[in-house]
């Protein structure tokens, strides 16, 4: 199978001399093609950096991160946006929805700044609308819709450039255990359906449950990492949670 | 610790609100150099008739400096309201922290306090500095010389500056203690986060009030122009009417296209899904949306800057223009019928000798008949005339002249000399209008009778020309010449002698004007006889402290509006740049270049700029039509000159705000990580 993300010894560290913050600590690993990746840590642990460095967002200390086979930790100004355009698919915690954008017109931007033809683009977000259910919701604007509604106009947008990589940050984070269930099930759907590839950073074992692999950050290092293979997602969710007492973190980070 | 902490504050808030207190410089400023350039004049050498005119200003501009205390003091409010608005969470922090809501007022009156007097201080000190470059308009307005540069400081306009300042600074402070004490901490803490609601509007309702304003503002047009005399004739509310209808048209105007500008935009959809225009276009959309008020506020400003400015310099310009024209002779004495030797007789006991000072001079009478009216010399044509243009309205005696004392007076002024049959008659004239008429007259061969003899024209259309001395250029509504020889009745004649003169070449002109005007000014009512002495230079002095005072009230109310409504739309995008930053940030991780976010940021400041000056101009447009048909009573119609400087002043003042507003907004906007 196909590489799509690969870390080599990256690096991130902050502050000077004096005090110096190793946010990530000489982490690699790979994602292939068609995966469903979580990273799970504790506030603090440096999942959220890492995410960052792999956007782009961030630059890294040291270190190589190839998406695709291009090393992105080289790319400079226009080349990065245009990376982040192409390749990258984003999906926050807060939706980050444009409000005085309908929910439309908050999935065409994506498309539009690529420079699709408004056919094209009409074509495209109909397509996921149906997809996600969000076709009754589309006029409407983000103040007028529920916190799954946006989240999942949010991941219409991500998707709907076709990425090599959906980046999601705490996507559950903002919502309700029913929204929760109803978009991680949707994720997995679209993993399965579309062979989207997903990265999502999340403190919830729940959520993680619906990968298919979990990376465990602690302090800036790969900590541990699980497989679901065959295993029901519930027994995957005890594994998690067995590995989340071993690294001694408190029940209250977890859930 | 409570002042250092307001200390803090302000050294935070000048930072960020760097084009609040860079207003409020500029207005302090502004104020007393207006207020100071009486002082300025002290160091003019200007004539007596100047000073009696600088005296005039320096009334009128403390008058208007009260309409601007009042417009600064609106826009400082409303400035500082919003600022406190956008410092709700700040606020909200003091109170958790177990602030009450009286330390929180103090901590905004000793803010306000301290850029009061920050900003007064700068100001006074960039308001003097100023003023000393002024002096140097001044004198060019004035035409006078600068007799010595010496360092002038008003005290009195300084007094004055601190007094009004002080007053909006302390309505201000009871402003924002009375909007702290009504804040309640939960909206105060999640004011930050609370997600704008779009209203959206009907479209068929925007279109059904669009074509109302439309209709309204098509009305309103027409009134001032192709409607103006009827406006005028009927009443003088009507021109208020006018201008309410016109406001209230705007103020629709905006609150319809802005629903309606996004529905078209959206039918094109190539246009609106194009990079980032569908996000640009509901932004401006939105922003008008929650400020048709402060829209329709500022595009009236706008409006009435950029009338009130070119008007104001167009009418400077023909003043100065027309002063300098039709004016061949220095002095002009009317005296009583019969009494012309006493003229010399008065100057020369009061130890002056006319022939010392006096060259080329022509004497005439005006002879004015009772029955020779102007309806007479127009015939049917005057009824026509008459319900058209009110200065026809009244009937008067039409003045007339001998051909050969004509002849005289031609030679001085330059104008055709005549020669008349005993059965002929010619009119001299320059004033547009009756030029027109009279020509008409003259083309159809209209006879006039004069005592009793009945005269033909001799041309058919007038002589150009003034006979007398005039502020105002080409204002001669028609100077009747008849042949010479013709008796009338005594009993039915009304006669002025006059005596024009030009100075004698070999003598100082300055020295002819003083020994003439000074005589003159010992003249009273009492005396046996009473004579009119009016000279050039007098005149000139006067309509040039006239222009002078327009083009200081001009440029002083100009300059205030301006700066109020391009401060208002400044800070009002300033104050959203924090919500845009998020949005920017979001636009940048959906992989939005930079290049294509500052144009987008670009765009939306300058739509947001250009679209009140758009409509500003195009009210502008009939405005002027308007302003123009007022002062054509000034001489020239002149505007292109004048539009073009009222160019100049808003590229400069508002071109400058928006291009501080885009820079700030840029470097808010930022990305602080790459």
């Amino acid at each position: 199978m196909k590489t799509i993300l690969e870390l080599e010894r990256v690096e991130k560290y902050y502050g000077n001399k004096s005090s110096l913050t190793k946010a990530i600590n000489n982490i690699s690993f790979k994602v292939d093609e068609g995966e469903f990746v979580a990273i799970m840590g504790a506030s603090g642990s440096g999942k959220t950096t890492l995410l960052n460095i792999i956007s782009t967002i961030d630059r890294v200390t040291a270190g190589h991160i190839y998406v695709d086979g291009d090393d992105i930790t080289s790319l400079k100004g226009e080349e990065l946006n245009e990376f982040r355009r192409e390749k990258l698919g984003f999906i926050f915690q807060d939706f980050n929805l444009l409000d005085s954008l309908t929910a439309y017109e908050n999935i065409a931007l994506a498309l539009s700044i690529q420079n699709f033809s408004p056919d094209e683009i009409d074509d495209r977000i109909k397509k996921v609308a149906k997809e996600l259910s969000i076709s009754d919701v589309l006029e409407k604007y983000p103040y007028q819709m529920s916190g799954g509604q946006k989240q999942r106009v949010a991941s219409a947008r991500a998707i709907i450039t076709d990425p090599k990589l959906v980046l999601a940050d705490e996507p559950t984070g903002a919502l309700d255990s029913k929204s929760s269930k109803m978009l991680l099930e949707q994720f997995e759907r679209l993993n399965e359906k579309f062979q989207t590839t997903i990265l999502m950073v999340t403190h919830d074992a729940f959520a993680a449950s619906y990968a298919n692999r979990v990376i465990f950050i602690k302090d800036g290092k790969v900590f541990n990492e699980l497989r679901k293979g065959d295993d029901t997602r519930k027994d995957f969710f005890d594994a998690i949670i067995d590995v989340i007492t071993l690294f001694g973190g408190d029940a209250s980070d977890v859930l | 610790m409570f002042i250092k902490l307001a200390l803090k504050n302000i050294r935070r808030s000048i930072k960020d609100y760097a084009i609040y207190f860079f207003t409020l410089v500029l207005g302090v400023a502004i104020f007393y150099v207006f207020n100071a350039i009486e002082s300025q004049t002290a160091m003019l050498d200007i004539s007596q008739s100047m000073y009696e005119i600088v005296d005039l200003m320096t009334t009128i501009l403390r008058a208007v400096s009260v309409f601007v205390a009042f417009t600064l003091g609106f826009l400082i409010i409303y400035a500082s309201r919003f600022l406190i608005k956008r410092r709700g969470k700040e606020f909200g922090l003091y109170l958790t922290l177990g602030m009450g809501k009286r330390k929180i007022s103090r901590l905004l009156l000793i803010e306000t306090f301290f850029i009061g007097l920050i900003s007064l201080v700068v100001g006074l000190v960039i308001g003097v500095l100023l003023s000393q470059f002024t002096s140097v308009l001044v004198a060019n307005l004035f035409e006078a010389n600068l007799t010595n540069f010496t360092f002038v400081f008003s005290a009195s306009a300084c007094i004055q500056t601190l007094i009004y300042f002080g007053a909006i600074y302390l309505v201000v402070m009871i402003f924002n203690a009375i909007s702290i004490s009504r804040q309640k901490l939960i909206n105060l803490l999640s004011s930050a986060r609370r997600s704008e609601t779009i209203k959206t509007k009907n479209p068929w309702i925007c279109l059904v009030v669009f074509l109302i304003s439309a209709a309204m503002l098509a009305w309103a047009y027409y009134a001032v122009t192709a409607g103006i005399e009827a406006v005028l004739m009927s009443s003088e509310s009507m021109v208020l009417v006018v201008l309410a209808a016109g406001g209230v048209a705007t103020y629709l105007l905006f609150w319809s296209l802005s629903g309606l500008l996004l529905k078209i935009f959206m039918g094109l959809k190539k246009v609106y899904y194009h990079k980032l225009n569908s996000f640009t276009l509901r932004q401006f959309s939105s922003k008008i949306n929650t400020t048709v008020l402060s829209m329709t506020v500022i595009c009236l400003m706008l409006f009435l800057t950029i009338c009130i400015f070119s008007s104001a310099m167009s009418i400077r310009d023909s003043m100065n223009a027309s002063a300098r024209q039709n004016m061949p002779v220095d002095v002009e004495f009317e005296i009583p019928f019969d009494t012309a030797d006493k003229l010399e007789n008065f100057y020369t006991e009061r130890g002056v000798n006319l022939n010392d000072w006096l060259g080329a001079s022509a004497d005439y009478q005006l002879r004015r008949l009772d029955d020779l009216r102007l309806s007479d010399t127009l015939g049917e044509l005057y009824d026509e005339y008459k319900t058209e243009m009110p200065t026809v309205a009244y009937d008067y005696l039409e003045p007339t002249i001998t051909v050969s004392e004509y002849n005289q007076l031609a030679r001085l002024f330059g104008n055709e000399e005549v020669s008349l049959a005993k059965d002929e008659y010619a009119i001299l004239a320059n004033y547009q209008p009756m030029l027109e008429m009279r020509n008409r007259a003259l083309k159809s061969g209209a006879k006039i009778k004069f005592a009793d003899r009945t005269l033909k024209p001799k041309y058919d259309k007038c002589l150009e020309g003034m006979y007398q001395l005039s502020s105002v250029a080409n204002s001669n509504s028609g100077l009747i010449i008849i042949p010479d020889g013709i008796q009338t009745d005594p009993e039915e004649t009304h006669i002025i002698e006059r005596k024009v003169a030009k100075y004698r070449d070999d003598v100082d002109k300055k020295e002819a004007e003083k020994a003439i005007t000074k005589a003159a000014e010992l003249l009273s009512y009492d005396d046996d006889y009473f004579f009119y002495v009016q000279t050039r230079q007098e005149i000139l002095d006067d309509s040039v402290g006239l222009s002078a005072l327009v083009t200081f009230i001009g440029l002083y109310l100009g300059l205030i509006f301006l700066i109020s409504s391009a401060a208002i739309l400044a800070l009002k995008e300033l104050s959203e740049s924090s919500d845009n930053r998020e949005k920017f940030n979001m636009l940048r991780k959906i992989g939005v270049s930079e290049k294509m976010l500052n144009r987008a940021l670009f765009s939306q400041i300058a739509i947001f700029f250009a679209f009140p000056l758009l409509i500003a101009i195009i009210h502008s447009i009939f405005g002027m039509i308007f302003c123009s048909f007022i002062i054509s009573s000034f001489g020239g119609r002149e505007l292109f000159g004048p539009i073009l400087m009222t160019a100049g002043l808003l590229v400069i003042i508002y071109g400058g705000y928006f291009l501080i507003t885009y820079f700030c907004s840029k470097s808010i906007i930022r990305d602080q990580r790459n």
